[in-house]
């Protein structure tokens, strides 16, 4: 499903942010990304869709090298993957059920299927009651559930999250983890980075460490294995 | 750009770019006021040049050589210049006109003045002459010094001068004309894109999330050529305006003008060809402006 091999990454300013990176992940495992900050755990998670391209090695996701994807074809290749921010990245103009409709709409899916789909995942997420709600009237873990949303609507086969609980309180996480579970459940390979220890050790999953651009760790059902 | 673009997706793009035109508000309102000052000045040469060109074609045509026969010259020797100036290839048209017939043009030519050369009808100072034409009115001045070099020639005139100046004003207007309307262009064009540039940067958030979608390039750029389109359209209304009003009064005014030659093109259908050109330029600018801050700044 995703495959790094040798994967080296040196921005413009000198700085390697990964260096010699080399994983499998099966179709369907969940996988947190840990290490301290600046370890490169975000320039790990930009090449899963293609944010940034290695310097040298290859990140193939279903047998497709990134790097040698045509500009034209990285649109059809991202709509295959979920991607979900810290930030949450919603459009404040636009009310939940647009802000989900929009990633639909943007890829010209038919009236009909983006209002059944969206309808759909607003239940997953358990917003359905608040579609017509702008995302500045929601609290911070209903933003992010608005973003997950958005994220999965178009039944990716893989979901990135970069810090997803970053922002929010224990109680939030853990509803923000149970949609998580619930979309691994389906099918979905997600892959998490985090920094946050009770998640990791409370939802046992593979655990990858990265410390100054390598994997240092990479364990079934691991721990976090900082302190928090 | 997608091809086969579906109906519901191209209304899309045509809200959004027209949402962005008035989210721009006086940027919005300085590129269109650009395009708009550059195409009524590209109106007004286009009138002038297209005009000066038909009068320069009205004059050409027109032109002739005029061969002034000796008086000694007999019968016979007006026969042989006759064949001399046929066997010149160039020549399409050739005519006698006798000393009486040059004489009454004349007097009809010069009108009032004309009478008192009345007074000649009986001893007619003037020579008999041959009309000729050419087939290419450029032709004129070789043919002219051929037949100069005939026996029995008095002398060739034709309105080489007249027809010389009137070609290089035309010229010069021509080249001036472009040079300023080039340079008015771009900067309609900049104005533009960068007004786009400022759409761009607004919504730089937007279109960061419709990529990580997978939303194509095509459909993140559409409504910004869209934007542009409009742009350099709004900006042609007021010239096109212009141009149907002000030819119409133009060509009214000067209608009972009876200059030789000058002869204003209709309004049906002159003016409306310059209204579909300025329509043209307009929308060719604006889709320049926003190719160029496309290219530039939005990298999809």
């Amino acid at each position: 499903m995703i495959e790094m091999k040798g994967v080296r990454k040196v921005y413009p300013n000198g700085v390697t942010a990964l260096n010699g990176i080399s994983l499998n992940i099966e179709q369907g495992e969940f996988v947190y990304v840990v290490g301290p900050s600046g370890a490169g755990k975000s320039t790990f998670i930009k090449l899963m869709y293609r944010e940034t391209t290695p310097t040298s090695g290859s990140v193939l996701i279903n047998g497709h090298d990134l790097s040698e994807v045509k500009r034209k074809d990285i649109p059809k290749l991202r709509r295959d993957i979920g991607v979900v921010f810290q930030d949450f990245k919603l459009l404040p103009r636009l009310t939940v059920y647009e802000n989900v409709a929009f990633a639909l709409e943007v890829i010209e899916e038919s009236p009909k299927k983006i209002r059944r789909k969206v309808m759909d995942v607003l239940d997953l997420v358990k917003l359905k009651n608040k579609a017509r709600f702008k995302p500045t009237e929601l609290s911070g873990g209903e933003q992010q559930r608005v973003a997950i949303a958005r994220a999965i609507v178009n039944n990716p086969k893989i979901m990135i999250a970069d810090e997803p609980t970053g922002n929010l309180d224990p109680d939030t996480s853990w509803d923000i983890m149970r949609i998580f579970t619930e979309v691994n459940n389906r099918g979905t390979t997600v892959l998490m980075a985090t920094h946050s220890k009770d998640i990791v050790n409370t939802f046992k999953q593979r655990v990858v460490a990265i410390e100054q651009g390598r994997i240092v760790r990479d364990e079934q059902r691991g721990d976090y294995g900082y302190e928090a | 750009m997608t091809t086969g673009m579906k109906l519901k997706t191209l209304k899309r793009h045509f809200v959004e770019g027209s949402k962005n035109i008035v989210r721009n508000g006086w940027m919005t309102v300085a590129s269109v006021g650009s395009v708009t000052t550059t195409l009524i000045l590209v109106s007004v040469f286009l009138v002038l040049i297209f005009n000066l060109n038909t009068i320069a074609t009205n004059v050409e045509e027109d032109v002739e050589i005029k061969v002034y026969i000796d008086l000694a010259a007999d019968q016979a020797a007006i026969d042989k210049l006759e064949s001399q100036i046929k066997t010149i290839e160039e020549v399409s048209y050739l005519q006698f006109s006798s000393k009486e017939n040059e004489l009454e043009e004349l007097i009809a030519d010069l009108g009032e003045e004309g009478e008192y050369w009345g007074m000649f009808e009986q001893d007619n100072p003037l020579n008999d002459a041959f009309v000729v034409k050419t087939e290419d009115p450029l032709d004129i001045k070789k043919v002219a010094t051929s037949i100069n070099k005939f026996d029995n020639v008095f002398s060739v005139e034709y309105g080489e001068e007249v027809i010389q100046k009137l070609f290089k004003f035309n010229e010069y207007a021509r080249y001036i004309g472009i040079a300023l309307i080039a340079a008015l262009i771009l900067t309609a064009g900049f104005l533009i894109s960068n007004t786009i540039k400022i759409t761009i940067i607004a919504r730089s958030r937007e279109i960061n999330i419709m990529k990580l979608v997978g939303a194509t390039n095509g459909f993140i750029r559409w409504p910004f050529f869209i934007e542009g389109l409009l742009m350099g359209l709004l900006g042609a209304i007021i010239p096109v305006v212009v141009v149907l009003v002000g030819y119409h009064y133009l060509y009214d005014s000067l209608q009972g003008v009876n200059f030789p030659y000058f002869e204003l093109l209709p309004y049906n259908p002159f003016a409306w060809q310059i209204a579909l050109i300025l329509l043209g330029i307009g929308a060719v600018i604006g889709m320049w402006g926003s190719v160029m801050s496309v290219r530039k700044f939005l990298k999809v």
